[in-house]
């Protein structure tokens, strides 16, 4: 293999870690806030991968239906917090965990009933439809980048956040108090029903900008769902750092998995976290 | 001078960039009852974490009978002697007093593999449970669910529980901590006679009691040893009375 | 543990003949369906060793019990029948020797972590059976001839016999019921149940809590196996999907279904949950959204599970128990 197919994995692994990273991120920011673990959350990439197909072809315009997606996907998340999930805040790991099962199950059989089985493509918008040259006989599609920059501007801004802000300090001390947090003179309800809409927007974002690439089909969820588990289990919840890190080697674990082993690609990324949990099993890097 | 039963020297512990312990050196000879005083924040708590192995040191080192034992985990150090109770009431809840005393006493004769045996019939730890029961005051409350006793109660099942793995040093943080007169005079009287055979640590806030009890006292503050001898120097010195001037202390030096 | 209440042993007892006499007036499809109860009601019992007794919530106990269904379909000859002998200490064997070493590396995390980390490895598991030619792959394997129960040349019993595999798999969940019920009343028992209720001050009373740990998830593992090995027996054929998360979710929902902290509660999920299953499915194709309807419900309103239903029959005038069961610590 010469350098330029090198060279395409490594920026494939990059991107595929970045939108895990994405996602992983929402999952960190509502566990990290609220401390609920949320399973659904895979399904709000496919509601967003989703809602990016049926809506460009409504529109017929990629960034417009990612721009409605956007604001479906947070009215999405609020009513769904103030239906559910602002009830778990005080339950259990299991009830959290088997509620949001639950939740799964239903938004893959009304996937399968509003939007059917089939596999389905999203078009690029053509202004990004074109690939620019590495070498001679290879290039590389510019959509692609456009996602992987994209990530790391979200990335960026979400490093502000948590960093900069009362709110990120929070979410870096890990579990908030709400006590503490209404000191701090800040109506509760709203600001997490806010967060759980932000962290499922982030979601249903990657879910979007991905369909393009990976294409619209049932059960995309849930890998997602499993692979940033595994990101921030690795990663360590609470650090920002952390889950990029995670993700990253997640992207190179799985994209050179399948180019070298694929027989065992699928394996090749919990074999990754089984060996960084023996060496350091509170994550690569612990809270801040 | 007889050798220390627990000893720490040096212990230092930082979190991020504060140091709650800073190179505290303390020793703890059996059939002594040693105080350790100061204002909230002194680092008490935390110095006792470091002895049970609650939390681990960040400098220094910890001797049990000799042997440096800075790096065992809890577990280990319980098992070699070193008992510790808690100031927030660390029980089961759900478990009778019996129960509760009975799975602590287990811990010194666990029979992981007899599956098929009922816990209940091993005689020693049931005696023990009920001994551990009885020294604390609590003789005939074995049947109550620990949840239901009254605040004093459940301290006395705090001390209750470590008795019952027959440690040789207790490490006591705030037994006293939310008791009545009476219940406290109770609990001084138990301190008294556990001084007698056991090296007994004492975190308190109670002064009457501690003076009452202690052999040795340590005042701390700011993570340091302030001062540390006889409860007469302790009660003479200055530095220490200056530093609970100011204090929200019901009761004086 | 406690003796049951009189109500509640008399329902029990109810129940079991019940369950006894059931084959002699029923057709072969609710013999069979019965049976496949049972198995998920060891399969549930195992799970609520782990999670409603010790307090490890793994969201990944469908590996054990794929495994050994595994195990057993490839260990098995092609042409001939194997040993029942053989194969099910073998196939629950390999299944707890899989959760101990999973469990090595699973019970090094906490907490959320640790749910993560169980779903994580079982999809390890899932995707070495799924994407490497290992039993079929994606197709899964035939088990051609089921295992055989001979003794001295003499069949005892014959597992492809409705009749004789529903008994058989009726004393093996008693059994299993009863095996519980000793192991937790013994000192390893009652340690998992201070493990739950307080894992703190057990680590502080000198309990090394990691081995008991480690030993509760490879029971809980070997005991998921066993319901494996039966599943594969019954229907002859093993797939990836045995060991998805969503068969990780359904058993974990049958546990609180039928309500944590008790030994018959699942059996009454596991019940339940088949009972539903079936009513679902029958109803339309996209049964998975009542499922999971019936899911969110049962969290929110239920999360006793039927179990709680039955402690109100409890403490009604009965005497405090010597030891409280073990509720949410």
């Amino acid at each position: 293999m010469d350098a330029s197919v090198y060279l395409i994995q490594i920026l494939n692994s990059i991107q595929y870690g970045l939108l895990l990273f994405l996602v992983a991120s929402g999952l960190t920011l509502i566990f990290g806030i609220m401390g609920i673990i949320n399973l659904a959350h895979g399904s709000f990439y496919m509601i967003g991968a989703y809602m990016a197909f049926s809506l460009s072809a409504l529109t017929g315009n990629l960034f417009l239906a990612i721009l409605l997606g956007i604001i479906l996907s947070v009215i999405l998340g609020i009513v769904l917090e103030w239906l559910l999930f602002s009830r778990l805040y005080r339950r259990e790991h299991l009830e959290q965990v088997l509620l949001t099962f639950g939740l799964i199950l239903i938004f893959e059989e009304l996937r399968s009933i509003i939007a059917g089985d089939d596999v389905h493509g999203v078009p690029i918008p053509a202004f990004l439809n074109y690939s620019i040259p590495l070498t001679e006989n290879q290039s590389y599609p510019v959509y692609r980048l456009f996602i992987s920059g994209v990530c790391l501007l979200i990335a960026g801004a979400m490093y502000l956040f948590i960093q900069r802000t009362r709110l990120g300090m929070m979410i870096r001390a890990g579990n908030t108090n709400r006590e503490m947090a209404q000191s701090l003179g800040v109506n509760i309800n709203l600001i997490y029903r806010l967060v759980f809409a932000l962290g499922m927007a982030l979601a249903a974002f990657a879910g979007m900008l991905a369909a393009p690439v990976s294409s619209v089909f049932p059960g995309m969820g849930n890998q997602v769902l499993i692979l940033s588990f595994v990101v921030v289990v690795i990663g360590g919840i609470g650090s920002v750092w952390g889950a990029l890190v995670a993700a990253l080697l997640i992207g190179f674990a799985d994209t050179f998995g399948k180019v070298f082993v694929p027989d065992y690609a699928g394996i090749a990324v919990y074999l990754l976290m089984a060996a960084i949990l023996l060496w350091r099993p509170e994550g690569l890097f612990r809270r801040a | 001078m007889a050798e220390a039963l627990l000893s720490a020297a040096g212990a230092t512990r930082h979190f991020g960039g504060l140091a709650a312990v800073n190179n505290v050196s303390i020793e703890l000879q059996r059939g002594q009852l040693h105080a350790v005083l100061g204002p909230n924040g002194a680092g008490k708590s935390t110095l006792i974490n470091l002895l049970s192995g609650d939390l681990p040191l960040s400098a220094g080192t910890i001797r049990y009978k000799g042997r440096d034992i800075s790096a065992l985990s809890m577990d280990r150090r319980s098992r070699m002697g070193v008992g510790r109770s808690y100031q927030k009431t660390n029980i089961f809840p759900s478990f009778t007093a019996f129960e509760n005393c009975r799975l602590a006493a287990q811990s010194r004769d666990p029979r992981p593999f007899n599956i098929f045996a009922n816990a209940l019939h091993n005689r020693a730890v049931s005696a023990a449970a009920e001994r551990a029961l009885e020294q604390a005051g609590l003789a005939g409350r074995g049947e109550i669910v620990a949840a239901t006793l009254s605040h004093g109660e459940q301290r006395q099942l705090e001390i209750a529980m470590v008795l019952a793995t027959d440690p040789d040093v207790l490490l006591l943080d705030e037994p006293l901590a939310g008791m009545g007169a009476e219940e406290s005079a109770r609990m001084v009287e138990l301190l008294r006679k556990l001084a007698a055979d056991h090296a007994v640590m004492l975190v308190e806030h109670d002064m009457d009691a501690v003076f009452a009890v202690a052999d040795r006292i340590t005042v701390m503050a700011n993570g340091q040893v302030l001062e540390s001898g006889l409860p007469e120097q302790i009660r003479a010195s200055a530095a220490v009375k200056q530093v609970y001037l100011g204090e929200d202390e019901e009761r004086h030096v | 543990m406690t003796p049951l209440p009189k109500t509640l042993q008399a329902t029990f007892l109810a129940s079991a003949l019940a369950i006894a006499l059931f084959p002699l007036a029923n057709s072969p499809f609710y013999i069979e369906l019965v049976t496949k109860i049972m198995i998920m009601a060891i399969f549930a019992m195992s799970l609520d060793l782990l999670v409603g007794y010790t307090g490890l919530v793994s969201f990944g106990h469908a590996a054990y019990f794929g495994i050994a269904a595994y195990a057993v379909v490839l260990i098995s000859p092609k042409y001939e029948a194997a040993s029942l002998w053989l194969t099910l200490p073998a196939s629950v064997l390999i299944a707890a020797a899989s959760a101990f070493v999973i469990g090595l590396f699973v019970l090094r995390t906490k907490g959320i972590y640790f749910i993560m980390v169980t779903l994580a490895f079982a999809q390890m598991v899932y995707f070495l059976f799924h994407d490497t030619g290992l039993g079929g792959g994606s197709d899964g394997t035939y088990l051609n001839f089921k295992p055989e129960a001979k003794l001295a040349g003499y069949t005892l019993f014959d597992l492809g016999n409705t009749r004789h595999f529903y008994y058989f798999v009726f004393a093996l969940m008693l059994l299993v019921y009863l095996f519980l019920r000793r192991l937790l009343q013994s000192p390893l028992g009652r340690a998992f149940i201070g493990i739950k209720v307080n894992e703190h001050r057990m680590w502080s009373l000198g309990y090394p809590v990691l081995r008991y740990k480690l030993a509760s998830f490879t029971i809980a593992g070997g005991l998921g196996g066993l319901a494996g090995y039966l599943a594969a027996c019954q229907f002859g054929f093993v797939n990836p999907e045995i060991l998805s998360w969503h068969q990780s979710g359904n058993v974990l929902l049958m546990v609180i279904l039928g309500g944590m902290g008790t030994l018959y509660g699942p059996i009454a999920g596991a019940f339940a949950f088949v009972m539903m299953q079936e009513y679902f499915s029958a109803l339309t194709k996209h049964w998975q959204l009542l499922m999971g309807g019936l899911i969110v419900l049962v969290v929110l309103f239920f999360p006793g599970g039927l179990a709680s239903l039955a402690d109100r029959f409890k403490t009604r005038g009965v005497k405090k128990p010597v030891v409280a069961e073990a509720k949410h610590g």
